[in-house]
C-alpha cells in the first residue's frame, strides 16, 4: 500500500476502542469475562498495530500530514474541524499510549478477575474494560488531535474516564464512601487546571485567530514580538492546566488519593499515560515557551521543586501504591523541568522510558498485592486484619513470588537510574542539560535522583527482602501467566529501552526533529554520568544500610530516631493536604453554607413570599369594599359622576 | 315663550331628586319608582331640546325611551315577584348574597 | 310674565312637590300615586313644548300601563312597612351630600353656558304631528323601531318565564 495512504488509517485509533467498548457495553457480560477482556485488548493492540504502521509511513515522509475527519464549528471567523495530525511527536505518543496500553489490558484481565471477586461484584469485570476502552480513545484524541480544542476535548475525556475508574468501587472505601471523595477530588483538582487551560485557549483564539497548532505556530513569533504580555500569559496559564493534569505543584494532591482505584488503572492512567498529557502539551507548544523565557524559569522550577518535593514524602509513605504515586509525582516533575529547560527531547524520552518501568512498577505491585490477599485467604481462619497493600506487613516476598521480584527488581532499578537500565539514559540527558544551562536545578534534579534511589530501595527491602511480617506474607503465592506476563514484557522494555535514544546514536532525537525543530543534541558528559550513577548507588546503598541490616524491620520506621520532625513531615505529606483543607475548602464551604441560608433562604424567598402576602393583605383590604348592599354599590356610582361630573365642568 | 333654561333646571332637579329616592328608601317598588322618575327627567331633556333646535328626532328618541322602561319595569317587577316570593319582604337590604 | 310662564312655574312646583312625596312617602301606595301625578304634570310640559303626541303617549303609557302594573305588583307584594333600621347609617346623609352636588353642579352649568335669553318657540302644529313623526320613525328609524319590538317581546316572555311556578314546587 502507498505510505502516504497508510495515514488515513489514523482515525482507526479512535475508533477501534470505542468499537470495543460499544460491544461490550451491548453483549460484553453475557459473553463472560474472557470475552469482555479479549475483546478490549483487541481493541486496544490493533490500535497499536496502527500506530506501528503510521511511525512506518511517517519514516518515508517526516515531515508529518493532518487527516481531517469532519467540520466541526463554523461560527463567522471561527472554524473548528476533526482532524488528526499525524507527526512524528504525537506517533511517540500513539506508540507508547497504544502498546502499553495493551499490555496493561491484559494484566487486568488476569488482576480483575481476582479483584472483582475480592471485592464481591463479579458483575462489574465488563464495565471496567469498558472505561478502560473509552481511555483509549479519549486519550488517542487529545495526542492525535490538530487543533487545541480537540485537545481539550480528549484533555477532559480523560479526565473523565480517570473520575470514573478511580472511584470504580464507589461503595468501598474510608466510611463507605472513600473512593468516590477521591475520585471527586481528583475531578476537581483537574477541572482547576483545566480552567487555566481554558483561559490561555482564549487568550490564543482571540490574539490568534485561530485554534489550529500549525497556524498559530507559525504566527507565534509576530504575535510574541507585538504582544509579550499576552504569550507570558498564555504560557502561565497553560502551565496552570499542565500543573493539574500533570500533578505539579500545587495540584498534585489528587494523585495520590487516586490509589484507590483499581491497580491497572494506576498504571495507565496515572503513571504511564494521562498525567504525561501535560507534558505533551509543553512539548507540542514548545514553540510558546521558547518566545517567553521568563514562563521557562517558572515552568523549569515548578518541576525541579515538584520533583524534589513529591521525593521527600515519598520517602516517609508504608503504602506500596502510595509511594508509587508519589514517586509518579517526582518523575514527571523531572520531564517538566525539562521541556521547561528547553531540553524538549529529553523530557520526551523520560516519558517513553518511565512510562515501561512505572508501568511495570504498578503492575508488579498490584500482583505483590493480590499475592498477599491470596495469603490472607489462605487456610482454614480468613485473615481479615491485615492491609494488603501496607510494606510494613509484607516482607521476604522474593522467596514466595519470584517471577514478580525479579521484574520488580529490574523496574526499581531503572527507575533509580542504574546503567545500562532505560532509567538512567534518560534521568541522564535531563540532569546533563540541567548541567549545562542551569546548575541550581542540578542541583536540585540531583538530589530527587537520590531521594529516588533511596526509597526504592527502602521499598525493595521492606517488601522482597527480610522475613515476613505478618501470616499473609508468609503464604502468598506468585501470580498466574496472564498477570506475569505482561510484566516480563514491560521489564525487557525497561532494560532495553534505553536504546532509543543512545548518547551518540540519537534515534529519537532525530525523529523528533522533524517536529519540534533542530535542537542541540545534548553532548554525552562523562563526569555528569558518572554523578549521576554515583547518586543512584549512594541512595540504594544507604537505603541498604538503614533498612536492611536489620532482621525485621521494626514497628517503628528506622528514619524516625535519626531525622525525628522531618520524617514526621514527610509521613503526613508536609500537610498539604490539611493546609488546603483549612485554607481553601472550610471557607468556601461555610461561605456557600451563608449563601445558602442567608441569602437564599433569607432574603430571596423572603421577597418572593413578602410579595404575596402583600398581595393577599391588599386583596383583604379591598374585598371589604363589596358588603354586599346594592345601595352601597349605587352610591359608589353617584360618587365618580359627582367626580367624572367635576372634572368636566371644571377643566 | 319661556327660557329654555327653566325646562333643563326643572329636569335636573328632578333628576337629583331621583337619585336620592333610588339610594335613600329601602323598599324595593319604591327604589324602581324612583327610577321612573329619573326616565322622566331624561324625556323632558330631550323634549326641551326637540323644540329649541326644532327637530323631531328628539321626540322620537323619547319614544323609544318609554318602550325600553316599559320593558324594563316589566321584567324588573317579574324579579322582584320572584325574589321575594321567598322572602316575603320587600326590603331590599336583605340581598346581601354577593358579600365578599 | 306671560300665561306660559305661569303655567310653567306652577305646573314646575307641583312637579317637584309630587317628586318630594314620591320620596318621603312611608306607604307605598301614596308614592305611586304621587308618582302619576309627576307624569300628568310633566305630560302638560310636553303640550308646552310643542310635543302633543308625546304628551298623551305619556299619559297612556306611563300613568296609564306602567304605573298600574306598579300598582298591582305592590298589591300583589303588600304595602308592608319594611323595619326602619339602617344597617349603614352613613349612607343617607352621604347620598344626600352627593346629589345635592350633583344639582349644584348642574344647576352652575346650566346657568354659566346658556344664556337666558334663549326661548322656546311657539308649539309648530306641523312640526310634531303623528304624520311627520311617523315619517321620520318608520325612514329614518326602521331599526331602532324594530329592536324595540324584539325588547318587547323578550320582556313579555322574561316576565312570565321569571314568575313561572315549576310544576315540582307545586306536587309538593
Amino acid at each position: 500500500m502507498e505510505s502516504t495512504q497508510l495515514f488515513n488509517l489514523v482515525p482507526w485509533v479512535v475508533f477501534l476502542p470505542l468499537i470495543g467498548l460499544g460491544i461490550n457495553l451491548l453483549v460484553g457480560r453475557r459473553l463472560g469475562e474472557v470475552f469482555a477482556g479479549t475483546l478490549a485488548s483487541l481493541a486496544t493492540g490493533l490500535a497499536f498495530v496502527v500506530s506501528i504502521l503510521l511511525a512506518v509511513a511517517l519514516t518515508g515522509h517526516t515531515e508529518g500530514t493532518t487527516v481531517v475527519l469532519a467540520d466541526w464549528i463554523t461560527i463567522g471567523d471561527f472554524t473548528t474541524r476533526w482532524a488528526f495530525r499525524v507527526d512524528t511527536l504525537s506517533v511517540v505518543m500513539m506508540l507508547v499510549v497504544s502498546g502499553v496500553g495493551m499490555l496493561i489490558h491484559i494484566y487486568s484481565i488476569g488482576y480483575m478477575h481476582n479483584d472483582v471477586r475480592h471485592n464481591g461484584d463479579a458483575g462489574r469485570f465488563t464495565r471496567f474494560f469498558v472505561f478502560l476502552n473509552l481511555f483509549i480513545a479519549a486519550m488517542m484524541i487529545l495526542v492525535c488531535a490538530d487543533n487545541f480544542l480537540m485537545m481539550f476535548v480528549g484533555w477532559e475525556g480523560v479526565g473523565l474516564c480517570s473520575y470514573l475508574l478511580i472511584g470504580f468501587w464507589f461503595e468501598k472505601g474510608k466510611d463507605g464512601i472513600g473512593n468516590a471523595i477521591a475520585a471527586k477530588k481528583a475531578f476537581i483538582t483537574n477541572r482547576v487546571g483545566d480552567f487555566g487551560l481554558l483561559i490561555a485557549m482564549l487568550l490564543i483564539f482571540t490574539n490568534f485567530g485561530t485554534l489550529q497548532f500549525d497556524q498559530v505556530f507559525s504566527q507565534a513569533a509576530v504575535v510574541a514580538a507585538a504582544k509579550p504580555g499576552v504569550m507570558l500569559l498564555i504560557t502561565l496559564f497553560m502551565l496552570l492546566g499542565v500543573a493539574g493534569k500533570s500533578a505539579q505543584l500545587p495540584l498534585f494532591v489528587w494523585l495520590p488519593d487516586a490509589m484507590a482505584g483499581p491497580t491497572p488503572v494506576s498504571a495507565l492512567i496515572h503513571a504511564a499515560t494521562m498525567v504525561t498529557a501535560g507534558v505533551y502539551l509543553v512539548a507540542r507548544s514548545s514553540v510558546f515557551y521558547a518566545l517567553v523565557p521568563a514562563a521557562q524559569t517558572v515552568v523549569t522550577w515548578v518541576g525541579a521543586a515538584t520533583a524534589l518535593f513529591a521525593a521527600t514524602i515519598a520517602v516517609g509513605q508504608y503504602d506500596i501504591k502510595k509511594v508509587l504515586a508519589y514517586s509518579t509525582i517526582s518523575q514527571l516533575g523531572f520531564m517538566v523541568a525539562a521541556v521547561g529547560m528547553g531540553a524538549t527531547v529529553a523530557g520526551m524520552f523520560h516519558l517513553v522510558t518511565h512510562a515501561f518501568f512505572k508501568g511495570l512498577l504498578f503492575l508488579a505491585a498490584g500482583s505483590v498485592i493480590q499475592g498477599v490477599e491470596r495469603g490472607m485467604h489462605h487456610g482454614a481462619h480468613p485473615d481479615h486484619d491485615t492491609d494488603p497493600q501496607d510494606m510494613r506487613q509484607m516482607g521476604g516476598l522474593r522467596k514466595q513470588m519470584p517471577l514478580t521480584f525479579w521484574v520488580y527488581l529490574i523496574g526499581a532499578l531503572a527507575l533509580a537510574g542504574i546503567a545500562p537500565l532505560a532509567g538512567f539514559f534518560s534521568k541522564d540527558e535531563i540532569l546533563l542539560s540541567a548541567w549545562q544551562t542551569q546548575p541550581a536545578i542540578f542541583i536540585v534534579l540531583a538530589f530527587a535522583a537520590f531521594l529516588t534511589a533511596f526509597y526504592m530501595g527502602r521499598q525493595l527491602i521492606m517488601v522482597f527482602f527480610g522475613k515476613p511480617q505478618t501470616k499473609a506474607a508468609e503464604h502468598a503465592t506468585e501470580s498466574p501467566l496472564v498477570v506475569t506476563l505482561p510484566l516480563v514484557i514491560l521489564a525487557a522494555l525497561s532494560v532495553l529501552g534505553g536504546a532509543l535514544n543512545f548518547p551518540g546514536v540519537h534515534t529519537l532525537e532525530t525523529w523528533l526533529s522533524h517536529t519540534l525543530g533542530e535542537g542541540e543534541p545534548a553532548h554525552f558528559n562523562w563526569l555528569v554520568a558518572g554523578i549521576s550513577l554515583a547518586l543512584a548507588l549512594c541512595g540504594l546503598g544507604i537505603a541498604w544500610l538503614i533498612y536492611g541490616r536489620k532482621a525485621e524491620v521494626a514497628k517503628v520506621d528506622p528514619l524516625k530516631k535519626g531525622l525525628g520532625p522531618v520524617f514526621m513531615g514527610m509521613e503526613s505529606k508536609w500537610w498539604v493536604d490539611e493546609f488546603y483543607q483549612a485554607v481553601l475548602l472550610n471557607p468556601y464551604k461555610a461561605s456557600a453554607q451563608f449563601m445558602a441560608e442567608q441569602v437564599d433562604l433569607g432574603v430571596i424567598d423572603r421577597i418572593g413570599g413578602g410579595l404575596a402576602a402583600g398581595t393577599r393583605m391588599l386583596a383583604e383590604g379591598i374585598r371589604k369594599f363589596q358588603n354586599g348592599y346594592i345601595r352601597t354599590y349605587a352610591l359608589w356610582m353617584l360618587l365618580g359622576l359627582v367626580v367624572i361630573m367635576t372634572y368636566i365642568f371644571f377643566k | 315663550m319661556i327660557p329654555i333654561a327653566f325646562p333643563l333646571g326643572l329636569a335636573i332637579i328632578l333628576f337629583c331628586m331621583g337619585i336620592v329616592g333610588f339610594i335613600v328608601r329601602k323598599n324595593a317598588i319604591v327604589i324602581f319608582m324612583s327610577l321612573e322618575l329619573m326616565f322622566n327627567a331624561a324625556n323632558l331633556l330631550f323634549i326641551t331640546f326637540a323644540n329649541q333646535f326644532q327637530q323631531v328626532d328628539g321626540q322620537i328618541f323619547v319614544i323609544f325611551i318609554m318602550v325600553t322602561a316599559a320593558a324594563e319595569v316589566a321584567v324588573g317587577l317579574a324579579m322582584i315577584v320572584t325574589i321575594f316570593r321567598g322572602k316575603h319582604n320587600v326590603d331590599i337590604d336583605q340581598l346581601t348574597n354577593l358579600k365578599g | 310674565m306671560t300665561i306660559n310662564m305661569l303655567i310653567f312655574i306652577f305646573l314646575a312646583i307641583v312637579a317637584i312637590a309630587a317628586a318630594t312625596g314620591l320620596i318621603l312617602s312611608r306607604n307605598p301606595v301614596y308614592s305611586a300615586l304621587f308618582l302619576v301625578l309627576n307624569f300628568l304634570s310633566v305630560a302638560v310640559f310636553y303640550l308646552i313644548l310643542g310635543a302633543p303626541f308625546i304628551a298623551l303617549a305619556q299619559i297612556t303609557v306611563y300613568a296609564g300601563a306602567i304605573m298600574v302594573l306598579f300598582l298591582f305588583v305592590i298589591m300583589l307584594l303588600g304595602a308592608a312597612k319594611p323595619k326602619e333600621v339602617e344597617p349603614l347609617k352613613w349612607q343617607r346623609p352621604l347620598a344626600i351630600v352627593l346629589a345635592a352636588a350633583v344639582l349644584l353642579e348642574g344647576l352652575y352649568a346650566l346657568i354659566t353656558r346658556i344664556s337666558i335669553s334663549v326661548t322656546t318657540t311657539a308649539p309648530d302644529a306641523l312640526l310634531a304631528d303623528p304624520k311627520t313623526l311617523a315619517q321620520v320613525l318608520y325612514n329614518k328609524y326602521s331599526l331602532p323601531f324594530e329592536i324595540t319590538s324584539v325588547i318587547l317581546l323578550v320582556a313579555a316572555i322574561g316576565a312570565v318565564v321569571l314568575t313561572k311556578k315549576s310544576v315540582k314546587e307545586e306536587g309538593k
